[in-house]
């Protein structure tokens, strides 16, 4: 980036985008629009509660698998290996159906699952959702965190262990945090793509931004204007985790030599 | 063993090759997806070849729009680009056939999916193939150069060989991808395994046992592929000094 972002091929290329957009807010539809605009707005906020949910909580169970496989015993570090190994073998659309149709079609044969406090929410889809994504998401994190626990350098360990730290507060304190710390680029990128899954979710009826895409197309019959709108929406999505991720990183100090 | 496993498990008769069994199906729809994967995997290496050659020793321009496409195709779900890609493409084709005076086609599933994928693969091989591109000491690429050696031989005798090492990881990554985001076309209505699977699964209400074995046919394809792409990495590292081979 030395000779600066304005160059004037850059400008004649900026300038046609910006015709094209006008083009299209001119020449397609928006007329749906205002009718669908507070249903588009529950399904954005339902895509990043999505997204939030799995992966938080799909981080909290990488941490364990990665730590398994990196330092665990192999009673440990083999099943935690075969969990990641089989979440990235298989589509997470089929993993979704899998617990979606599968599991739910298997609860109900059972009356006691069925008189639990637990049933109201079994029999909604959402569960499942969340569930298939926090399970893709471990997956995906827990091969990265195991990298990322291998990469802490091993002096950093043995000066804590020569201290007489306990176990358990080196993980705390030395090696989770440093091993967060290597991966964060990583988990930007793996955030995108668990964005970029969140409408599959839409297959097992929960209403995200994607679903309500889908519903105009059906009722209005216009095909191309909510397409193009849901592109720039998960486009939007996207340039917001980047740029949470870029201020994380910075937050973090960088390695001191 | 086989009949007490059956005798535990009866819906694993569905399981079967010839009806009422609906393993002939099954193995249709693993073969639909293998061909799809394999096919817009070679588009995408295509395009990506073409791209990452664009994005190193093209124009600005040009650079500027490669790095617009991959950048757009990285940031929206592969789902919405097959269904915007499906459409468009669709509409597009019989806009031109109409306007020569053809009559309009339907274009067929194979076809549409290997092109909306290969367009999906193409962004993402750009990236791999630019990396693996730049990894190429510098020194041999000059040399090449400076003997005169037009820029077709030196792509295919100096810097293809050479960054196939550095690239087959990242495309063995890719092929995974590919065959997994085959199973999005089941929501196009295409007939590849997930949505046979979730058919036979719907028609028998054996919905466990199917998505399992579809599970279990992925995974085969993932192993199988993992196994080829380390023997291939193996291949393209020989006469590295320092390599396992």
């Amino acid at each position: 980036m030395s000779r600066g972002f304005w160059q004037p091929h850059r400008i004649v290329l900026i300038g046609l985008a910006v015709l094209l957009a006008l083009w299209c807010g001119w020449a397609l539809r928006w007329d749906w629009l205002p009718r669908y605009l507070p249903l588009m707005a529950e399904g954005i906020w339902r895509t990043i509660w999505l997204l939030a949910v799995t992966v938080t909580l799909g981080f909290l169970l990488a941490i364990p698998l990665g730590l398994a496989q990196a330092a665990g015993p192999w009673y440990l570090a083999a099943p935690a290996r075969s969990f990641c190994t089989v979440v990235r073998g298989t589509p997470l659309l089929l993993q979704l159906w899998l617990l979606y149709y599968g599991l739910g079609s298997l609860f109900p044969q059972y009356p006691w699952i069925r008189e639990s406090e637990l049933w109201p929410y079994l029999r909604q889809a959402w569960p499942y959702a969340v569930l298939a994504l926090t399970i893709s998401f471990a997956g995906y994190e827990g091969e990265v965190m195991r990298g990322a626990f291998k990469g802490v350098p091993s002096g950093q360990l043995e000066a804590a262990r020569a201290m007489g730290m306990p176990r358990f507060t080196i993980l705390r304190r030395i090696w989770l945090p440093q091993a967060i710390q290597r991966a964060l680029p990583t988990l930007g990128g793996e955030t995108v793509l668990q964005l970029k899954a969140t409408p599959l979710v839409a297959t097992i009826t929960v209403i995200d931004i994607y679903s309500v895409a889908s519903r105009v197309r059906q009722d209005t019959f216009i095909v191309y204007e909510p397409l193009l709108l849901l592109a720039l929406v998960y486009m939007a999505i996207t340039g917001i985790i980047v740029l949470v991720f870029r201020a994380l990183e910075a937050r973090v100090p960088s390695r001191v030599a | 063993m086989l009949e007490a496993l059956l005798d535990a498990f009866p819906t694993l008769a569905l399981l079967a090759w010839e009806p009422p069994g609906w393993g002939a199906n099954l193995a249709r729809g693993l073969v639909n997806s293998v061909q799809i994967a394999l096919g817009a995997f070679a588009l995408g290496l295509v395009i990506g070849t073409a791209g990452a050659y664009g994005k190193l020793y093209g124009g600005p321009v040009t650079r500027d729009l490669l790095a617009v496409y991959t950048t757009v195709v990285r940031a929206v779900p592969e789902l919405v680009l097959i269904l915007i890609l499906y459409f468009a493409v669709t509409d597009l084709v019989n806009q031109a056939l109409v306007s020569f005076g053809y009559a309009r086609v339907q274009i067929s599933g194979v076809a549409a999916g290997i092109a909306v994928l290969g367009v999906v693969q193409g962004a993402y091989s750009t990236e791999v193939l630019r990396g693996a591109i730049l990894a190429v000491p510098s020194g041999q690429i000059e040399a090449a150069r400076a003997m005169g050696m037009p820029p077709v031989t030196l792509a295919r005798r100096i810097t293809f060989p050479l960054m196939l090492a550095n690239a087959v990881p990242g495309l063995a990554n890719l092929w995974l991808i590919a065959t997994k985001d085959t199973a999005l076309l089941a929501i196009v209505g295409f007939a590849e395994l997930t949505l046979q699977t979730r058919q036979a699964a719907a028609s028998t209400k054996a919905f466990l046992t199917f998505f399992l074995a579809a599970g279990l046919l992925y995974l085969l394809v993932t192993l199988i592929s993992t196994f080829l792409f380390a023997r291939a990495e193996k291949w393209a590292r020989r006469g590295q000094r320092g390599g396992q081979a």
